[in-house]
C-alpha cells in the first residue's frame, strides 16, 4: 500500500437534514487500520454519517479530522449505487475508472495499469468478464465489479454503506474476503450494516448509532440487547416541533 | 445518366454544395453530443435549449440588424444563461433540473416570440423557427465548420470524464474528478451546438439533427464509441437525402432533412442489430451456456 492508514475522528459532530439533526453531537475515533461497523435502527443517522465522513455531507456544527488525508482519498460506495445498469459500459471500463486518481484526463493507460484491471477483477470473482457489458450483470456480480473498482482506488479508508444488501450468501462471502484483505493491509474500514451475527463474526469494532453515539468500541461490549433497546428508543423519540438544540458545541 | 438525381443537383449548384457541407460539418458534432444527452437522461434537454436561444437570437437581429455575427453572440449568449440560471436553481433549491430548464425555456421562448413580433425586425418568425439551409452563405459555412471543429477538439479531450461523468456522476465528483464543470462545459457545447445549425435549420429542426440520429444509435452499438459513430453515420445519410428530396419534391430542406434521420430512426427500431424490435420478435435458439 502506497500511503499509510489514516484515523479519522470525531469531534462533537451533528449533521442535519432540514434543520433537523440526523446525527447530533457524536464524537469519537476510528483508529488507523481499524474495522469498523456502524449499526442502529432505520433513520439513525448512518448514511448521514458516512455521507460527513466522506465530505459528501455537510458537517453542521462539529469537525471532522480525517488524519491528513483528504476526502478523495476515500474509496466510497454509496447505498445501492442509483446507477443506469445498461448503460452500454464494459467491465472493465467501469473498473478502469478506478485509476482516475492516477491517470486523470490525458494519461496514457499503459499495460501495468490493465494487468492492474484484470487482476482486480480476478479478485472479486469475475474473471474473464472484462468485455462483457455491464447490462449482462445480476445484482450482485455488480456488486462485485463495484468492489473491483474500489480495489484499483487504492485508498488509505473505504467507507461502505449497506454494502450487502440484496446479494447472495456466496458473493458476501467472496466481497467479505476482500473487506478482510483492506483490513490485513492496514487501511481503515468502515461499513454501515443491519446484520448483527455478521458484524460479530467479521468486525472488531462496532459504533451503535441512534441520532447519538449509544456505544462505540469492541463489538462485543457494543451489541448487547440493553444497548439495542437504548437505540430503538432513541431512534423513535421524534419531537414534532423541536426548538433549536442548547447544547454546547 | 442514372447518378443523375443523386450528384447533380450538388455538381450544378453552389447553393446545394454550401447546405451539403454545412450539413455534414453539423452531422459530425452534434449527433455525439445527442448520445450524451439521451444517455444522460436529458434528451428533451435539446429541445428546451433550441428554444432557449431564440430570444437571444431575436434580441441580436433587433440591436445589430440581420447580421449572422449578432444573431449568433444573441443566440450563444442567451443559451448559456439559460443554462447557468436553471444549473444554479436545480442546485440551490433541489428542484430537478430538467423541471428548472423546462421553466427557464418556457419564458425564453415567449420572451423571443414576443420580440420578434414587437420589434419589425424584419426577421420571418418561419425562418428563426424552420431555419434556410439553401440559403447557407460563407460566413454561416465558416462558423458551423468552427464549431463543429471545437466541438471535436472538446469531446476528445474531455471524453474520459464525460464517460465517466455520465455513468457515475458521484464516483468522479468524489474521486477529485470535477463533476459539475464537465456538465456546463457540455451543456455549453449542446448550445454553440444548437446555435450553428440553427443557421441552416432553424431552432426547431437543429434539435432534429442532434437528437433522432442519436436516440436511434442504441439499435446499432452497444458501446458510448460505437453509438456516437452511428449516430454520425445516420446524420450524414440523413443530410444528404434530405437534402436531394428537399431539391427534386421541392419541400423545405430543413424538414426534409429531419424526416430523413426520422426514417433512418424507425430503420434502426425495427431492424437494427442491438435490441430492435425485429431482434426481439425472431425468437432464435437459446445458447447451451
Amino acid at each position: 500500500m502506497s500511503r499509510a492508514a489514516a484515523a479519522i475522528t470525531l469531534a462533537n459532530v451533528t449533521v442535519a437534514y432540514d434543520r433537523h439533526p440526523a446525527v447530533h453531537h457524536v464524537s469519537g475515533r476510528f483508529g488507523p487500520g481499524s474495522l469498523t461497523a456502524i449499526v442502529g435502527p432505520n433513520g439513525a443517522g448512518k448514511t448521514s454519517l458516512v455521507r460527513a465522513i466522506t465530505g459528501a455531507a455537510r458537517v453542521e456544527e462539529g469537525r471532522i479530522d480525517r488524519g491528513g488525508i483528504s476526502t478523495s482519498d476515500i474509496a466510497y460506495l454509496p447505498q445501492q449505487a442509483a446507477l443506469d445498469r445498461s448503460f452500454p459500459i464494459t467491465c472493465r471500463d467501469v473498473v478502469m475508472m478506478g485509476h482516475w486518481r492516477r491517470v486523470g484526463l490525458f494519461r496514457r493507460i499503459g499495460g501495468g495499469l490493465r494487468n492492474a484491471v484484470r487482476e482486480a477483477l480476478e479478485a472479486v470473482g469475475l474473471g474473464g468478464f472484462g468485455d462483457r457489458p455491464i447490462a449482462s450483470l445480476s445484482a450482485g456480480q455488480f456488486q462485485r465489479l463495484l468492489f473491483a473498482r474500489m480495489l484499483l482506488e487504492d485508498c488509505p479508508v473505504v467507507v461502505l454503506d449497506e454494502p450487502f444488501t440484496a446479494i447472495d450468501a456466496k458473493t458476501m462471502a467472496d466481497l467479505l474476503g476482500v473487506v478482510s484483505r483492506w483490513h490485513s493491509e492496514g487501511r481503515t474500514v468502515i461499513a454501515v450494516l443491519h446484520d448483527h451475527e455478521l458484524v460479530r463474526a467479521h468486525f472488531p469494532e462496532t459504533l451503535l448509532l441512534a441520532r447519538e453515539a449509544i456505544a462505540w468500541g469492541r463489538t462485543e461490549a457494543v451489541l448487547t440487547p440493553a444497548n439495542a433497546l437504548r437505540a430503538r428508543r432513541m431512534a423513535e423519540a421524534w419531537a414534532e416541533h423541536p426548538g433549536a438544540c442548547a447544547r454546547a458545541a | 445518366m442514372l447518378l443523375d438525381p443523386l450528384f447533380g443537383p450538388f455538381l450544378e449548384f453552389a447553393f446545394m454544395r454550401r447546405a451539403l457541407v454545412g450539413c455534414l460539418a453539423l452531422s459530425l458534432a452534434a449527433p455525439p453530443l445527442g448520445v450524451f444527452l439521451v444517455l444522460r437522461r436529458l434528451s428533451l434537454i435539446g429541445d428546451a435549449l433550441g428554444h432557449a436561444i431564440l430570444p437571444g437570437v431575436a434580441l441580436g437581429a433587433t440591436l445589430g440588424g440581420l447580421s449572422l455575427a449578432a444573431m449568433s453572440v444573441g443566440g450563444i449568449a442567451a443559451g448559456l444563461v439559460i443554462v447557468l440560471l436553471a444549473g444554479l436553481a436545480a442546485r440551490g433549491t433541489g428542484l430537478r433540473e430538467d423541471a428548472s430548464l423546462a421553466g427557464f425555456y418556457l419564458v425564453a421562448l415567449a420572451l423571443g416570440v414576443a420580440i420578434v413580433s414587437a420589434g419589425g425586425t424584419g426577421v420571418d418568425l418561419m425562418d428563426l423557427l424552420f431555419g434556410a439551409v439553401l440559403g447557407v452563405d460563407d460566413g454561416a459555412l465558416l462558423f458551423m465548420a468552427s464549431v463543429a471543429t471545437l466541438t471535436l477538439v472538446a469531446l476528445a479531450v474531455m471524453w474520459r470524464p464525460l464517460v465517466a461523468e455520465t455513468f457515475d456522476p458521484g464516483f468522479l465528483r468524489h474521486a477529485g474528478g470535477g463533476g459539475a464543470a464537465w456538465h456546463l462545459l457540455f451543456l455549453a457545447l449542446v448550445v454553440l451546438n444548437l446555435v450553428a445549425a440553427f443557421h441552416a435549420l432553424g431552432t426547431l429542426m437543429a434539435v432534429g439533427l442532434m437528437m433522432l440520429p442519436a436516440t436511434g444509435a442504441r439499435f446499432w452499438s452497444g458501446t458510448v464509441g460505437g453509438q456516437v459513430a452511428a449516430a454520425v453515420v445516420t446524420a450524414m445519410a440523413a443530410s444528404v437525402a434530405g437534402l436531394l428530396v428537399s431539391f427534386h419534391a421541392d419541400v423545405p430542406s430543413g424538414p426534409a432533412i429531419v424526416l430523413a434521420a426520422g426514417v433512418l430512426w424507425a430503420g434502426g427500431l425495427l431492424a437494427g442489430p442491438q435490441g430492435s424490435l425485429l431482434r426481439r420478435w425472431i425468437s432464435r435458439p437459446h445458447l447451451a451456456a
